[in-house]
């Protein structure tokens, strides 16, 4: 028995969030005394490699075939299923993502696996296999037993170190037979900001609300976020008005992020915007309003106008650094 | 056209979660059941393409009798008929087996399901029911357009957005801004009566998660109001330690 853990790579980098679930395999490892095996796919940088190794990697495969350099679902799915029997691996984790998502649904079906999502920590292995989830936006978490044999996780960011003292792993090339069927959802066209930090990955997040009143004053927020190399988000009603791209959107019905710091400028904290922060491990919250609801969700707080106070703690980080 | 729209039951976005029985169960009390919000999105995109094309609106859910008003109002918004497979919802594994099973009684040429339920947020039926019955599975799905046989899709992607060309029945997990929320109308309230809600009995399937118990998370500590900009500086630097 093994595990194998589904690694993904954005612009030829491998994603923090899989070296969190290469990490978590790891330390599940040390438990259970099962082999790591690590599976990525499509162009990935050489440089980047060996922080699988570190990360705790005991085999690394690579199927190369550029076509996986998207998000084709089913042939990811198609892949894996063969590199799980390959390495005779019970357990599959991967890091939930857009991707993540959509191929450990499939891979349950084809590997007859139980599978949790939003998995928040290590499982108990002593009466069973129990893991904890997050349920309910963030709400609440719930014991989850998987009596299958064969299991999957999908690992929530932030809820594992990333491990960085484990031995150099060589890369070892498979190719595998990928029938024209699982190209039948076919990518035409590929549309993405590049060189930014991405948001669900991100450790700090600059995030904008109603309150900056238009698109024309999201130059702080750019400003606060570069000197922090922060991801940038905001509240649902600015991407519905235009004001910034939809992928930007934190919340019940947008991104869910969990970074270290996750600053809030002029949002006022409505229930379905915190849904989405609540994995964060600090709020500081930009409010002109002492009453907006989002103060009691924050860590940190200063009462003020945004136009004010943002410029002056760019100012005061960048004195930092 | 037929399409088929999954939908949940769930609680009300502003609600507050408790749990009752030992932690084993929802603190059901003062909560308001309203239709998935990603599941609202992909019943108001249905609407809007049978406008276009004609057919009919299947909507299902896989639920106890308690899930009822929520199949009537996706009637009221549009949907023609309305199908409960009469079962708690065990695990996501359970639930896309009896979509599955109702699936193929009809050929149905689009299944819309939400990007994820609100309550368990697995995001995982859609692409369950796709493996079992063959059919490609795009989530989550913030445009889509018909064209004939086939459609393109827009999915969303960590920074940006994938576009993707695919020829009809897929399955498709739905969030906006694919469509806007729909409002049931008057008419659309009254005619809901009269649609046709049938209740089933589930297909033999097995889970493959057990649901223990319930947690929920430790009380946030008081904020700090700080006073300048340079003392929330100092606080994340040597407090929180995250510059
Ligand atoms: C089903 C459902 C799902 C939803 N999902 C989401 C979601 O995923 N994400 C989300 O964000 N929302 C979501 N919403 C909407 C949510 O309810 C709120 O309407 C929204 O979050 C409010 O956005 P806001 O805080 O930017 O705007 P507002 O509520 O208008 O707040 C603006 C804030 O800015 C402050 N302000 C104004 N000027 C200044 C200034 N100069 N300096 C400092 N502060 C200032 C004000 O005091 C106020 O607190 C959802 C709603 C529903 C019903
Ligand atoms: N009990 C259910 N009945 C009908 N559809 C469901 C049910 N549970 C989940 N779905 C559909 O599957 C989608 C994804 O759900 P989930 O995998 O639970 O996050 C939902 O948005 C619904 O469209």
């Amino acid at each position: 028995m093994s595990i194998l853990v589904y690694i993904e790579q954005d612009q030829g980098k491998i994603k923090s969030s899989s070296l969190e679930a290469v990490s978590y395999a790891a330390a599940l490892s040390e438990k259970s005394g099962d082999k790591v095996n690590v599976l990525g796919c499509g162009t990935i940088e050489d440089a980047d490699w060996n922080q699988l190794g570190k990360a705790g990697a005991d085999a690394i495969y690579h199927v190369a075939d550029e076509r996986l350099n998207s998000g084709v679902i089913q042939a990811h799915a198609h892949i894996i299923a063969q590199v799980f029997a390959k390495v005779d691996a019970s357990i599959l984790v991967l890091a939930k993502s857009a991707l993540g998502d959509a191929v450990a649904s499939r891979l349950a079906i084809k590997l007859n696996a139980g599978l949790v999502s939003n998995v928040v920590g290590l499982p108990d292995m002593n009466a069973g296999f129990v893991v904890k989830r997050s349920i309910f936006t963030g709400k609440a978490f719930v014991e989850t037993a998987i009596p299958a044999e064969n299991k999957i996780l999908a690992i929530k960011k932030n809820t594992q170190p990333i491990k960085t003292d484990g031995e150099e792993v060589s890369v070892e090339s498979l190719t595998v037979d990928l029938p024209e069927s699982v190209f039948a959802a076919r990518i035409t066209e590929v549309e993405k900001a590049s060189g930014e930090v991405l948001l669900p990955e991100a450790d700090i997040v600059v995030s904008g609300g109603r309150g900056l009143n238009g698109p024309e004053n999201w130059g702080m927020i750019e400003g606060l976020a570069e000197v922090l190399q922060a991801a940038r988000g905001c509240s649902k009603p600015v991407s519905d008005l235009g004001w910034r791209p939809h992928h930007e959107h934190v919340g019940q019905t947008g991104v869910k992020v969990a970074p270290s710091l996750y600053i809030a400028i002029a949002i006022s904290g409505a229930i379905q915007h915190l849904a989405g922060v609540n994995g964060s491990r600090n709020i500081v919250v930009i409010n002109k309003d002492p009453e907006a609801p989002f103060f009691k969700a924050a860590d940190y707080g200063i009462v003020g106008d945004a136009f004010d106070i943002v410029p002056k703690l760019t100012e005061a980080i960048k004195a930092l650094k | 056209m037929n399409i088929l729209v999954c939908i949940t039951h769930v609680p009300d976005t502003t609600s507050k979660i408790r749990f009752t029985e030992g932690n084993t169960q929802l603190d059901k009390t003062g909560v308001q059941f309203i239709i998935g919000p990603y599941d609202d999105y992909a019943l108001a995109r249905a609407v809007e393409l049978k406008e276009q094309t004609g057919g009919t609106i299947t909507v299902l859910n896989v639920g106890e009798a308690e899930t009822e008003p929520t199949l009537r109002k996706a009637l009221a918004i549009g949907a023609d008929e309305a199908i409960r497979v009469n079962a708690f919802p065990k695990d996501a594994h359970f639930v896309a087996q009896q979509i599955a099973a109702r699936a193929k009684e009809k050929s149905y040429d689009l299944i819309l399901m939400g990007r994820e339920s609100i309550d368990f947020n697995g995001g995982m039926v859609h692409g369950m029911v796709g493996e079992i019955l063959g059919l490609p599975s795009i989530s989550p799905v913030m445009k889509l357009e018909l064209e004939g046989t086939k459609a393109k899709l827009a999915r969303e992607i960590e920074g940006g957005k994938e576009f993707i060309e695919v020829g009809l029945p897929f399955i498709a997990g739905c969030q906006e801004p694919i469509a806007e929320w729909k409002i049931p109308n008057m008419r659309g309230i009254m005619s809901a009566r009269s649609k046709p809600l049938q209740v089933v009995d589930p297909v033999e399937a097995d889970t493959r998660t057990e649901t223990k118990t319930y947690e929920l998370p430790a009380p946030k500590a008081e904020v700090k109001i700080v006073g300048s900009v340079d003392e929330l500086v100092q606080l994340l630097k040597n407090e929180a330690k995250v510059l």
